[in-house]
């Protein structure tokens, strides 16, 4: 450190001896040869010129490295009495968490708890890659940080994508869920998913021993993960040695999102005899479960998946997006990132099991979708004429001027212009999906394309003009569109899922693993004293429907279709909105999506809940964080946000130490999913 | 900025300023002179923030530079220096065609695996699921005091204090490293996964290390936990056997799983008794303490062992300082104390098979000469001659008061018998009493009595831990058993007690299932130590190994009055070794159904260079773990093969003489 000052000490006199170096300099310049003198001299000076540069550089470089200590210096500064901070400061403090305040109530572990996470949320690691992924052996591609995206993008891409064919790992990749609750509690660092819930849980008591986390690759389709991973064998194992080891009490499950059907999937899987299920015998559940608490749970699908298969601009099938969106849509590193990420998501076959399931009959048609009251009702200007035309025929003419202004066609989940989005039934051009079908598909379109597999390079831009000729396509058109431009995507993972409506429940077909998450086409297990819970955030719009346009872009491979996100609806929060028609719900899930089963479906003893499992629906009005201190709100609706949210933490605690359901209130809803049920005209 | 830039320029014309209010607003104020004044005032800062700056930009551009390098530049440039590396095993092992076969299952040994906290007092805010053990220690030196408290068990009961809960890590993370760079089971792990293993066919069986092995059941299920979990894996991997991969400490842990899982609801698992015969097919034991360490002695006697907790490796001078006002030793022991599974090491078989006041299995041996001559005894060797008459004498002295007892023929040696000795009123002093060690009960009187007996066996050493520790040694006592059964069918050894140890239990009737013992040899380890008594202060422990006491020899087998012997610098050879070379071997009374062993050293070679990191030949208690040649046995085991096709035994020390010198009825 000495000599370092000193040295710079000994610069700063230089200026004044060195003043006369440049008339040597010029001097120099002169070719004369005069032997040694000369050279010594033109070193000499050039020697000096170089003092000179870099006296001058010297100066720049000596204010940045002033600068940047004066930054650090303060930096850690700040560190420093942050890190001196008591860490409970009075005013930084938030209110007391629920957890506390429950303890303080005497609640106690009871059941074992087994939290079911989400698609994308579950973090994934790396066992065996490439040579490019050298380095990385068990860090975690997905989850966490995601700095390996920004260091080697094609890699990473190459290590999370699928075999195409398979719907399983590629040759020599083998990436695999992270096991244990560090799976997803944190999905970024910061970024809460399960960590809030499962710090109030061990407030109360909770540790290692009664909790567990169903650890799953997400990307898998359901089966899948039992046949790579057996971890329906592992979720099975586990809850019956929590069940044993906790003095024979059943067991609470929390799934999240995609995992309220995962779950679906697994109960049926242990119930069915080996070597297709877990043969636990038909009395498994009803010995092993004592409730199970969905959160947000996306029962009958989500319209987001259409929009992130058909164009991938779902605004958060993939949380990359709102990572980082900009990146995704420039081209900066002629990297089309777009069309990769289509790529990689179509190699997933989960994203196929959260396609809206139940056609039109739940979703709605081309005239009427069970939301349309709900939006009157929103918008306090419901037309008397509006309800009485639904429930009036189908074919009565009404004005079309009429429509424009007043309905929304909520049952158009696709439609090509918002014209054709407001338009009577009668005048949209019909098409029959069926020979959507027929079109003949020129293969020989784009071989040059290279290797980004989307599928579109394989339809040729006449039938894409076909397609959108078609204009509107409700729930159950949708599925032939989709398998008519992705073939291979819908074939590879309509073997694992299944989107309609059982006729028949006792047809011997519904035995197959397919249907098993499509609560639609399955029966609940047989046991009388589960109980069934939807917890799920109301009062952000929702995604229900799209306007889309056709992409002008001609270079190939890209992705045709766009959502237009010109189409402006008149004002207000529901309705259209950048081309994109919202509903009430918790910002990915509609209401009616997550509402349905428990609302109507499985309520009582229907057909789908033979054994007459009681349900219940426990909404939770979305407030959005007060101050920022409180990051992500104490009381947010929103799809993952919600996990924090103290009202719903504090059910969970207490059905987890023994509560029952009236214990906690029963039915708390605020929104009209009842009302939208009883629009829904399905055999019960 | 500008006026930053100002105060720096240098001054040609120190005129001051005419205007001292026209403060740098002005862009043209630059060229203008200033005050040499505040040039003066801001000189030193600005020196010192240019020096970080430098400092910053330059570490900044090194970090750049390291991480835009190829991942594979460090193992170039070894290459470079010395020759091409040999392939990982797992990669030599995958191109022969091994493939995952059997399922594998870790068990971590003490304390290498993490501990989370769960439940804490208000000092632990903020901690929640953040490792307090394993990781970087950081809470250690930011509240220290905190940690000891919560790192505690209580020492009443050896479970939880109230309101404090911490619970072992669980997955592959608990133990894969140590510390940030420090792997344990890491290496093995990665080579595994090269020949196909993954999550779902390897096990980490943590568990609370601090616990006694039946409370690891009792409050956390434990054991249930790797009873369902093996099951899962067997039946998962199409019936193939487990392969079982115990590492210091797990060994007996395992062995006492063997015992409960088989045993029945309540006290055991209630698995029947072919639950092992149908779902191990082998125990590799690595670096196994069967019969306990010296160390553990030293450890619990006067917290001295070098490294019973790592802790003390982690941060000796904190330790040993009273830095802090913290008495960091006698927290530690406090601690330490409170942890039953310490009890557990505690050398069992006593006399029998340590060695009494004139013999010991080991006499007439060094370790350290082993490699220069072939010669295996010291007599023959010349400058060896001296170091070994004095081990002859002193391997079974567990514990010697004083170098000249320790030499001494046993006749020579007056003892007077400490046990049921006054224990003296010392002073009461409350300021120690917090500090909960127990030595203050003893007083002078004690002291003194414990001091005047001068030389303990093995089996002394226990009776002597009862007298200077009694409330511990009475909980542990609930826990662990150090002797040999006489009749092993009495229904006493149905007891959990016994059942990690070796010489008090049978092994399960699984004929099919094999036992090796891996363990590395050619360092010295701690077997005898010679203690002196500290000068008398209130608060301190009263006895201190008398590291002046060591032999003229450098090679000698005394050093810091600690006698060595051949080992793994952790466990002597004799522990790990005897029971699969002789106790084990054939059908014996510890082994009815004739469960094949097979012991296997590998030589200690220190890491060549300094690239290598921990050596991949090292033979050392944790780095065996890096060690390749074991590596490849452990995956050749797990991809099908048995003891005979890997070599059988693999011997370098003598542990088949030893063995013969023990005289216990087989």
């Amino acid at each position: 450190m000495g000599s370092v000052l000193r040295f710079r000490k000994l610069y700063f006199l230089e200026p004044n001896l060195r003043s006369n170096g440049s008339s040597e300099t010029i001097k120099d310049n002169k070719p004369s040869l005069e032997g040694l003198k000369v050279d010594y001299k033109h070193v000499k000076s050039q020697r000096m010129e170089e003092h000179k540069n870099m006296k001058k550089k010297w100066r720049c470089l000596d204010s940045c490295c002033w600068f940047i200590g004066c930054v650090c210096t303060t930096w850690w500064l700040l560190l420093f009495m942050y890190h001196c901070l008591p860490a409970n400061l009075a005013g930084l403090n938030g209110p007391e968490p629920p957890g506390v305040r429950l303890k303080n109530e005497g609640l106690a572990p009871l059941h074992p708890v087994v939290m079911v996470p989400g698609i994308v949320t579950g973090g994934l690691e790396l066992w065996e890659g490439r040579p490019c992924s050298e380095g990385l052996f068990r860090k975690r591609l997905w989850g966490g940080s995601f700095t390996e995206i920004f260091k080697r993008p094609l890699c990473w891409m190459e290590h999370l994508s699928l075999d195409s064919e398979t719907g399983l790992d590629p040759p020599g990749i083998r990436v695999r869920p992270v096991p244990g609750l560090v799976a997803a509690d944190y999905f970024g660092p910061g970024y809460f998913v399960w960590a809030v819930l499962i710090e109030n849980l061990a407030k109360i008591g909770y540790e290692g021993k009664n909790m567990f986390m169903a650890a799953y690759d997400w990307r898998l389709s359901f089966q899948n993960t039992e046949v790579r991973d057996q971890a329906f064998s592992r979720l099975k194992i586990n809850i019956e040695l929590m069940y044993i080891t906790n003095g024979n009490k059943k067991v609470v499950v929390v799934p999240h999102s995609m995992g309220a059907i995962y779950f679906l999937h697994f109960m049926k899987w242990v119930e069915a005899p080996p070597p297709m299920g877990g043969g636990g015998g038909p009395e498994w559940c009803a010995k092993h479960i004592k409730a199970i608490m969905n959160i947000g749970a996306t029962f009958l699908g989500v319209p987001k998946a259409v929009s992130g298969l058909l164009s991938a601009e779902g605004k958060d099938v993939a949380f990359i997006r709102a990572m980082a969106p900009g990146l995704l849509d420039s081209e900066i590193l002629g990297l089309k990132t777009m069309e990769r990420m289509m790529h990689v998501s179509r190699t997933w076959d989960s994203v196929i099991s959260l396609l809206p399931k139940g056609g039109d009959a739940i979703w709605g048609d081309l005239d009427s979708s069970p939301e349309e009251v709900h939006e009157c009702d929103l918008e306090t200007k419901c037309y008397i004429q509006t309800s009485s035309k639904e429930n009036s025929t189908k074919h009565e003419d009404t004005t079309p001027h009429f429509q424009l202004k007043h309905q929304t066609n909520y049952g158009r989940m696709i439609s090509f212009g918002k014209t054709t989005s407001e338009q009577h039934s009668s005048e949209l051009p019909v098409i029959a999906p069926k020979e959507l079908m027929d079109v003949t598909k020129d293969l020989n379109s784009s071989e040059k394309c290279g290797d980004i597999w989307t599928e579109y390079g394989k339809i040729s831009r006449k039938n894409i003009q076909r397609l959108a000729d078609n204009k509107a396509y409700t729930a159950a058109t949708l599925i032939d569109l989709l398998r008519f431009v992705a073939p291979k995507t819908m074939q590879r993972a309509e073997a694992h899922f299944s989107h309609g409506i059982a006729t028949d429940l006792d047809d011997p077909k519904y035995s197959h693993y397919r249907y098993w998450s499509n609560p639609l086409e399955t029966k609940l297990p047989n046991a009388p004293d589960m109980e069934i819970y939807s917890l799920y955030g109301v009062g952000i719009p929702t995604e229900r429907s799209y306007v889309y346009k056709l992409s002008t872009s001609e270079k190939c491979n890209s992705i045709p279709f766009r959502i237009d996100s010109s189409a402006e609806g008149n004002g207000g929060q529901w309705g259209l909105r950048g081309g994109v028609y919202f509903v009430d719900g918790d910002d990915s899930v509609p209401v009616l999506s997550t509402g349905f089963m428990c609302a109507k479906g499985w309520k009582g003893k229907t057909r789908f809940n033979p054994s007459g499992s009681a349900t219940y629906i426990r909404e939770y009005q979305h407030k959005p964080p007060a101050s920022l201190l409180e990051g992500r709100g104490l009381e947010s609706g929103a799809h993952v946000d919600i996990m924090g949210n103290v009202a719903l933490i504090e059910d969970i605690l207490r059905v987890a130490a023994g509560a029952s359901a009236e214990d906690i209130g029963g039915d708390q809803i605020s929104s009209d999913i009842l009302k939208m049920s009883e629009k829904v005209n399905i055999k019960l | 900025m500008s006026s930053t830039l100002r105060r720096r320029k240098p001054d040609p014309n120190p005129t001051p300023n005419p205007n001292p209010e026209e403060d740098g607003l002005d862009v043209e104020d630059i060229k203008k002179p200033k005050k040499p004044t505040i040039k003066k005032n801001y000189s030193c800062i600005d020196n010192c923030c240019w020096f970080i700056g430098c400092v910053c930009s330059i570490w900044w551009l090194l970090l750049f530079l390291y991480n835009a390098m190829p991942a594979s530049f460090p193992q170039f440039v070894t290459e470079a220096i010395s020759g091409p590396y040999p392939d990982p095993p797992g990669v030599k092992c995958l191109k022969e065609g091994l493939k995952v076969k059997h399922p594998v299952v870790f068990v971590p040994g003490i304390v290498t695996g993490g501990l989370e906290l769960w439940e804490g007092h208000q000092c632990m805010d903020g901690l929640f699921r953040k490792r307090l053990w394993g990781g970087t220690f950081g809470e250690v030196y930011k509240r220290p005091s905190c940690w000891v408290q919560h790192m505690s068990l209580d020492n009443k009961t050896g479970m939880d204090p109230p309101g404090i809960r911490v619970r072992p890590v669980t997955g592959l993370v608990a133990a894969d490293y140590f510390a940030p760079g420090y792997f344990v089971w890491a290496v093995l792990i990665a080579n595994l996964a090269r020949v196909g293993y993954e999550e779902k066919n390897m096990y980490m069986a943590a568990y609370d290390w601090r616990l006694g092995f039946q409370n690891t059941e009792v409050r956390d299920q434990t054991l249930s936990r790797i009873k369902s979990n093996i099951e899962l894996m067997v039946a998962t991997n199409g019936g193939n056997k487990a392969v079982i991969i115990p590492h210091s400490m797990g060994v007996p842990y395992f062995l006492h799983f063997m015992k409960w899982v088989e045993a029945p609801a309540p006290m055991g698992g209630g698995g029947g008794p072919d639950w092992c015969a149908k779902h191990i097919k082998a125990v590799m034991n690595i670096g196994g303490p069967f019969l306990g360490v010296p160390k553990a002695v030293a450890g619990l006697f006067s917290a001295e062992a070098k490294d019973i907790a790592t802790a003390r490796a982690v941060a000796p001078g904190v330790l040993d300082s009273d830095l802090f006002q913290i008495q960091t030793l006698q927290n530690l022991m406090r601690m330490s104390r409170t942890w039953d599974s310490t009890m557990s090491m505690i050398p069992k078989g006593g006399d029998t098979i340590w060695g009494g006041l004139d013999w010991s299995p080991e006499e007439g041996y060094a370790p350290s000469k082993r490699k220069q001559g072939k010669n295996d005894t010291c007599t023959q060797n010349e400058s060896g001659g001296g170091v070994c008459e004095a081990t002859q004498a002193s391997y079974g002295r567990m514990v010697s008061f004083g170098r000249d007892v320790a030499e001494a023929p046993s006749s020579e040696i007056e003892r007077i018998e400490f046990r049921g000795a006054v224990k003296g009123n010392s002073v009461a002093n409350n300021t120690c009493r917090d500090v909960w060690t127990e030595y203050h009960d003893m007083g002078f009187g004690g002291i003194k009595a414990v001091a005047e007996y001068k030389v303990y066996t093995a089996g002394e050493v226990v009776e002597l831990l009862e007298f200077v520790a009694p409330k511990m040694m009475e909980r542990g006592s609930a826990h662990f058993s150090y002797g040999i059964a006489e009749d092993l069918d009495d229904p006493k050894y149905e007891h959990f007690k016994y059942w990690s140890n070796p010489l008090e239990t049978k092994l399960p009737n699984a004929p099919d299932m094999e036992i090796y013992s891996l363990y590395g040899v050619g360092i010295p380890t701690e077997r005898a130590y010679i203690y002196k008594l500290r000068p008398a202060a209130e608060c301190y422990i009263p006895f201190q190994i008398d590291t002046s006491a060591k032999d003229k020899n450098e090679d000698g087998c005394l050093k810091d009055g600690v006698y060595t012997v051949d080992g793994d610098e952790t466990v002597p050879a004799l522990s790990a070794g005897y029971m699969c070379a002789k106790g084990w071997r054939g059908k014996t009374r510890f082994n009815p159904s004739g469960i094949k062993t097979y012991v296997r050293e590998y030589d200690h070679n220190p890491p060549s260079n300094f690239l290598e990191g921990r050596g991949t030949q090292s033979g050392a208690h944790v780095d065996i773990m890096g060690n390749y040649q074991l590596i490849e046995d452990v995956i050749r085991v797990a991809a099908g093969a048995k003891g005979e096709e890997l070599g059988g035994d693999q011997v370098h020390t003598g542990i088949f003489e030893w063995s013969e010198k023990i005289k216990l009825k087989l």
